[in-house]
């Protein structure tokens, strides 16, 4: 008798499950709580603030500013022929995304301690919706660049935009993919090592000298490029500069070598993230 | 006979004492670079090598734990604080996962440990209320049908675009009760969230309660108010140290947990002292007249304070007094020999003393007792919070709940003149 009960459970709790368990349908059926999550991050952050959503355009307009001083002026390094406001403003756009995604997800368990302490949802909401709150931020961010972008247009031929452009959605895509990978495999340690938090602070800012965002590409010797390369986050940022500027280099196996590298982080993120969100309340 | 809702198979739950894992992370990939070859952790000092399978730094919060639930049960899950009842909730609710064995669920199951889990100070009651009822496991569309009975029940229909950090503390509850009370799961696991809010809003969360349970759902219900508890449930579960010990209807499992009354050691030892030790505490109890250990005492009834004292040194104008607090560690009342006149003698080197305080009429909550012993000038002995006892709501005092924050009962007789 019983043995017939035991066919129709909804739900069945084991201590351990296996490492492939992804349960992306409950994720999916929690999917209004992600996006009332994605609207307590947009709405909560500027509330209170006297210029509001407008610190989203403020932030990347005063950096491009500080860095056309700071290094296109004083330090005269070059930008490739690119004008340097637009040069700088296209690295940071990308690059913002791709730090505050990694910043902000690395830090799920902690900051989330108390709510996942109390009830059980798909903990792969927060980062999730991490994700895509920085997605709105990135696209008012790029609106502003494309303006930026339109004015040298009109009033100059330096800059081509070309098809490179329609691969912009995937730059974004790799880009978030890679955020969310290593965003979710860091905030997985620092359960139990929170050395990690520290290291990625500043980690993020250093990583941003190993990417083209304040140098182009073209500046390189080849030996320092092939370097560069390795990291996945330079052809991308690279493409994104070439596909509106014309100037840079576009190369397709780069970019390959960022989508694999992307899919492989997220598959280990995920496989880690599983594991340390069954437990992690009994360590934090 | 009503279906099985929830099963729960053998489950335990253990906790590593102390530091987890060593803390850095080379030492972690040392460890596990050396089990990967086969070899000893060389960050193991040699007293744990020999003890490594040594359960003495495990603590079981939970050994070997099973029972059923049926459909429509109101199951009331009874037990001494430290008991387990919060870790078995967490399970149940998937906060954290059995180290070992399993349950199963049919249906919907949705856990109110907290009340306003998740709510964001900077925004409003609406925007709360949908985020809340999200986290708790409501689709939107579920929310929005509801959201008018959800605001009505709270009270704060005024205040409702206004951002939450903004509201009082009661208002704020009321708000989060609401949301959680208009879940519809066919599970509904609550934690002691009664002991909230002013009295004529408890009044509702009881009769809340008790419309979703007469609605054919489960409750799983944890609470220290064993009147609400008899009120509410149908059947009980009483945990002690981790194991089930009963499993009845709730009338019996609440007579069985006030009859498990008793202490487990009288030994002083152990305990964080301060002052200069010209004497010690040396065993001390809370009883009944009889001497009888108890730890709980029901509202109105007389409680004995049971001391051993050991003069090291010789000592004179000796003076003995007790504070005893709340869970919240108010202090709530102080008692002292001087009280009445009561010279402790210093005959001898061994005191026993027994103390009778009448009819204590502190509201149900669990109570601490610190002991402190000196004379006007200094402190000899004094040991925080080093007795508990939980008092029991007394029906003869006609009263299901009392107000939040309040403290003592006073009886009254009322009149017309």
């Amino acid at each position: 008798m019983a043995e017939i009960e035991d066919e129709n459970w909804t739900l069945v709790v084991k201590p351990k499950t296996n490492w492939f368990e992804l349960n992306l349908a409950d994720l999916w059926s929690y999917r209004d709580l992600v996006i009332l999550f994605v609207k307590r991050d947009f709405v909560a952050v500027y509330k209170q603030t006297i210029l509001g959503p407008l610190w989203y355009i403020i932030q990347p307009l005063l950096t491009t500013i500080t860095f056309t001083i700071i290094f296109g002026n004083i330090a005269k390094i070059s930008t490739g022929g690119v004008p340097s406001v637009l040069f700088y403003l296209s690295g940071i756009t990308m690059w913002n995304y791709f730090a505050e995604c990694l910043n902000k997800t690395s830090n799920t368990f902690i900051s989330n301690a108390s709510i996942f302490g109390k009830v059980y949802f798909p903990r792969l909401a927060v980062p999730v919706s991490i994700i895509i709150s920085n997605l709105i931020t990135f696209f008012i961010q790029l609106l502003l660049f494309i303006l930026v972008l339109l004015y040298y247009v009109f009033t100059s031929d330096i800059v081509h935009i070309n098809s490179t452009m329609f691969l912009l959605p995937l730059l974004v895509l790799i880009m978030a993919g890679i955020g969310l990978g290593m965003g979710i495999i860091i905030s997985s340690l620092t359960t139990k090592y929170r050395d990690l938090r520290f290291l990625i602070a500043f980690g993020v800012q250093l990583l941003m000298y190993a990417t083209p965002v304040i140098y182009p590409m073209s500046a390189l010797s080849p030996n320092q490029k092939s370097i560069l390369l390795l990291n996945p986050l330079s052809s991308i940022v690279e493409t994104f500069r070439y596909a509106f500027t014309g100037i840079g280099e576009f190369n397709i196996y780069y970019l390959l070598y960022s989508f694999v590298f992307m899919i492989v982080v997220l598959f280990l993120g995920v496989i880690m993230f599983n594991r340390v969100e069954k437990t992690f309340m009994d360590s934090v | 006979m009503s279906k099985t809702v929830i099963k729960v198979e053998t489950i335990s739950k253990e906790y590593r004492l102390g530091e987890v894992g060593s803390g850095t992370l080379s030492r972690d990939i040392n460890a596990w670079w050396a089990k990967v070859r086969g070899y000893e952790n060389p960050n193991l000092r040699i007293s744990d090598l020999a003890s490594t399978t040594d359960s003495s730094s495990v603590h079981h919060a939970l050994k070997n734990v099973s029972f059923t639930v049926n459909e429509g049960d109101v199951l009331g899950i009874i037990g001494k604080n430290g008991a387990g009842k919060s870790t078995l909730l967490k399970i149940l609710s998937r906060v954290t996962t059995p180290t070992s064995g399993q349950f199963k669920v049919r249906g919907r199951i949705a856990s109110l440990l907290e009340v306003g889990t998740g709510f964001h100070p900077d925004l409003t009651g609406r925007e709360n209320i949908y985020l809340n009822g999200a986290i708790l496991g409501m689709r939107k569309s579920e929310i929005a049908s509801k959201f008018d009975e959800i605001v009505s029940f709270s009270g704060v229909e005024k205040f409702i675009d206004t951002p939450v950090k903004r509201y009082s503390s009661g208002m704020y509850v009321r708000l989060a009760f609401a949301v959680a009370a208009h879940l519809e799961p066919e599970i509904l696991i609550v934690d002691e969230v009664l002991a909230v809010g002013d009295m004529e809003f408890q009044k509702k969360c009881l009769g809340k309660m008790k419309d979703v349970s007469e609605q054919g759902r489960t409750v799983l219900f944890v609470s220290h108010n064993m009147n609400a508890m008899q009120q509410l449930c149908t059947k009980g579960i009483l945990i002690d140290k981790g194991q089930l010990v009963m499993e009845d209807n709730i009338d019996q499992v609440v007579n069985q947990y006030i009859g498990i009354s008793k202490v487990d050691t009288l030994s002083a030892e152990g305990f964080a002292r301060r002052g200069n030790k010209s004497v010690l505490f040396k065993s001390f109890y809370l009883s009944d007249s009889k001497g009888n250990k108890i730890e709980s005492v029901i509202m109105g009834d007389d409680l004995y304070i049971n001391v051993v004292i050991e003069k090291m040194t010789e000592i004179k104008g000796l003076d003995v007094s007790f504070t005893l607090r709340n869970s919240m560690g108010e202090a709530i009342s102080h008692i002292q020999n001087m009280d009445n006149d009561f010279i402790i003698p210093s005959d001898d080197q061994l005191i026993a003393l027994r103390i009778k305080v009448d009819s204590v009429l502190f509201v149900p909550n669990s109570y601490f007792i610190s002991v402190w012993a000196g004379s006007n000038s200094e402190a000899y002995d004094c040991i925080d919070n080093c007795m508990s006892f939980d008092i029991l709501n007394n029906p003869v005092f006609n009263r299901m709940v009392y107000p939040h924050n309040i403290k003592v009962f006073l009886r009254s007789q009322w009149s017309r003149i």
